[in-house]
């Protein structure tokens, strides 16, 4: 009985003494956008190769989710896929007396989904925006065949979702049909199985659906989603990425931002299929 | 004689006087610790219920006095139909994510009705036949080798089944009925039957068995055969478990948040048809509370919807209680 004490007593004290020296392995914690998770997964990965020791943990959530624990003192640095509103930022002033720091990591472009073999090659925002609000109800009158069309989009909480209405419609509410869907991947796999389905989500996930070309307006020209056209700017739907933090970044938060900002973290965007910021 | 008899007690009681005070006072302690330990864990469980309830339902009051949470929504909102943008219109729509949120809980209510109809109907059948199979009709063999398999299935998580119906059973009911929306009541009712089945058995399966033989050995004395022993005897017997197993079958269907998430397709429409896509409470609660504002009307409303799913599935129990209770005495003879 006593030794069994004694080995208790031990393993505690070894627990005790042994946490701290674990602890003062350098950690940071990345939570947000599940548009960026594979991003910012890719990037830590890669830096946590080069700064062995040092630790970086990503979760996804969606941007909400990630703002929702910037706030709430949960995580390093929060990734987004749309800018903080006022309110947001309000109360990270409010609660740690400092701004919300905003830094713009890389670029993405939102594709519009169809199946694989759906005639159609171009649709313009206008049409967009009647298809989501429930305007434009058949195929037919894109040019397609006398179908119904399924839309399908993300759910509330996404920063894909909030782009997309902000910018696509122009702050309209999405129809009530509109079935949303948990994840991007979820959106492209009901897609590619639904020759009647339309989508919308990140270029890197357009894989096994085509993503068609986009037009501003009616009269405007065709746009297909690729590096030049988001990087230029002429791609209508594109967006920044963005790293947050509460006040200016220090310390490995620091380090780690600037190494993703930094020519290797910057070609690892496009080999997930974002794009790098503009060089300036 | 008597005294030498009562002092031959006390030696023998004498003869090991400390070992038995030691095994006392030790069975003493360790049955006091595990008493204690059973009956607070009896309590704990009704405290966690108590707290749980106290909890979801002190988010929700707001709704009933918040002048805050009023100039978004009111008791009487969430049930009328919604004004829309511009028009004179009116329709039930749930947009709580909007320049003027809208909460109807109606279209929610609906949807997880629907899909709780549809898994019902579709798992009632298949689980009470395969429990009067495996305890009136299968010989032991094949029992020994049903009965955990169909229990297994309990075993699958949710979150399986749910990718199963999204990527299996859509497809195959798409093709199969030529729908338009693939994701669908059908397809998520399926997928909650999947869930709901190995509840509804197991429980089911016992009442059966709990039914005495000499029931059994009864009725086929009277000559009746193994079906009508079935049909006429053991199944009116077992009625008042088997009315608990289906109870019980519909408080998981009408929670179970994951199958739904994933293969209902969320939308919040206003229609009782299987085919169309919809939005259930459950889903609804998992898919919007991770990103609502703390203390916002939205966050207040989801509760309210947490409180709704609790007093439903309450009631249900209460109300399946109740009328098992009934059955049994009528069955026993205590009431006609």
């Amino acid at each position: 009985m006593k030794k069994i004490l004694f080995v208790f007593a031990a393993l505690i004290l070894v627990g005790v003494v042994g946490c701290p020296s674990r602890q003062a392995a350098k950690t940071v914690t990345c939570k947000g956008s599940d548009t960026m998770v594979i991003l910012v997964q890719r990037w830590a990965e890669n830096y946590m190769k080069e700064k062995p020791g040092d630790i970086v943990q990503v979760t996804g959530g969606g941007s909400g989710t990630g703002i929702a624990a910037l706030i709430n003192g949960g995580t390093d640095i929060c990734q987004a896929s749309r800018p903080m509103s006022d309110k947001e930022r309000g109360q990270v002033k409010e609660k740690f007396g400092k701004d919300a720091k905003e830094i713009p990591v890389a670029l993405d472009g939102i594709a519009i989904y169809v199946h694989e073999q759906n005639p159609l090659n171009e649709i313009s925002l206008p049409q967009l925006k009647d298809i989501y609000t429930g305007k434009i109800k058949n195929w037919k009158e894109l040019g397609g065949a006398d179908a119904q069309i399924v839309p399908y989009s993300r759910e509330n909480n996404s920063g894909t979702y909030m782009y997309f209405k902000e910018h696509v419609l122009a702050g309209v509410d999405f129809e009530v049909g509109v079935q949303t869907l948990p994840g991007t991947a979820a959106v492209v796999n009901a897609v590619s199985k639904d020759l009647r389905s339309m989508g919308y989500g990140g270029i890197a996930y357009a894989k096994g659906i085509k993503a068609l070309k986009v037009k501003k307006d009616a009269m405007a020209a065709a746009i297909t989603p690729s590096m030049e056209t988001v990087t230029q700017g002429t791609y209508p739907i594109s967006r920044k990425l963005y790293f947050y933090t509460v006040g200016d970044p220090s310390g490995m938060v620091k380090e780690f931002i600037d190494w993703t900002l930094g020519d290797h973290g910057q070609k690892i965007c496009e080999d997930v299929g974002y794009y790098p910021l503009p060089k300036k | 004689m008597e005294q030498a008899e009562a002092e031959k007690t006390n030696v023998s009681v004498g003869a090991r006087p400390e070992r038995h005070a030691l095994y006392r006072a030790r069975f003493h302690w360790g049955e006091a610790i595990i008493e204690t330990a059973i009956r607070s864990s009896a309590l704990i469980v009704i405290a966690a219920l108590v707290l749980i309830f106290v909890f979801i339902g002190k988010e929700a009051l707001p709704i009933f006095y918040s002048a805050e949470v009023h100039e978004e929504v009111t008791i009487s909102s969430l049930f009328l139909p919604q004004p829309l943008a511009g028009g004179h219109q009116t329709r039930f729509v749930w947009q709580p994510v909007s320049g003027k949120p809208r909460y109807s809980i109606l279209p929610l209510a609906l949807g997880t009705l629907k899909v709780t109809i549809v898994a019902l109907l579709i798992g009632i059948p298949i689980a009470l036949g395969a429990a009067i199979f495996t305890s009136e009709f299968a010989p032991n063999v094949v029992r020994e080798i049903i009965k955990p398999v169909i229990e297994l299935l309990a075993g699958i998580p949710s979150v399986v089944l749910g990718f199963f119906g999204l990527m299996v059973l859509a497809t195959v009911f798409q093709t199969a009925f030529g729908l338009t929306f693939r994701l669908n009541a059908i397809t998520a009712g399926t997928g909650l039957a999947l869930a709901v089945i190995p509840i509804i058995y197991t429980v089911a399966e016992d009442a059966f068995s709990a039914v005495p033989d000499s029931f059994r050995a009864g009725s086929i004395a009277l000559g009746a055969n193994v079906w009508q022993t079935a049909w006429k005897v053991v199944m009116p017997a077992a009625l008042p478990g088997v009315f608990a197993a289906c109870v019980l079958g519909f408080g998981r269907a009408i929670g179970e948040t994951m199958i739904v998430l994933i293969s209902s397709g969320n939308a919040a429409t206003m229609s009782l048809d299987p085919a169309q896509s919809f939005r259930s409470f459950s889903a609804t609660i998992a898919a919007e509370l991770g990103e609502v504002t703390r203390g916002s009307a939205h966050y207040h409303v989801l509760f309210f919807l947490g409180v709704l799913l609790f007093v439903i599935t309450f009631l249900t129990n209460f109300a399946g209680h109740l009328y098992v209770k009934r059955v049994r005495e009528k069955l026993q003879g205590k009431r006609k």
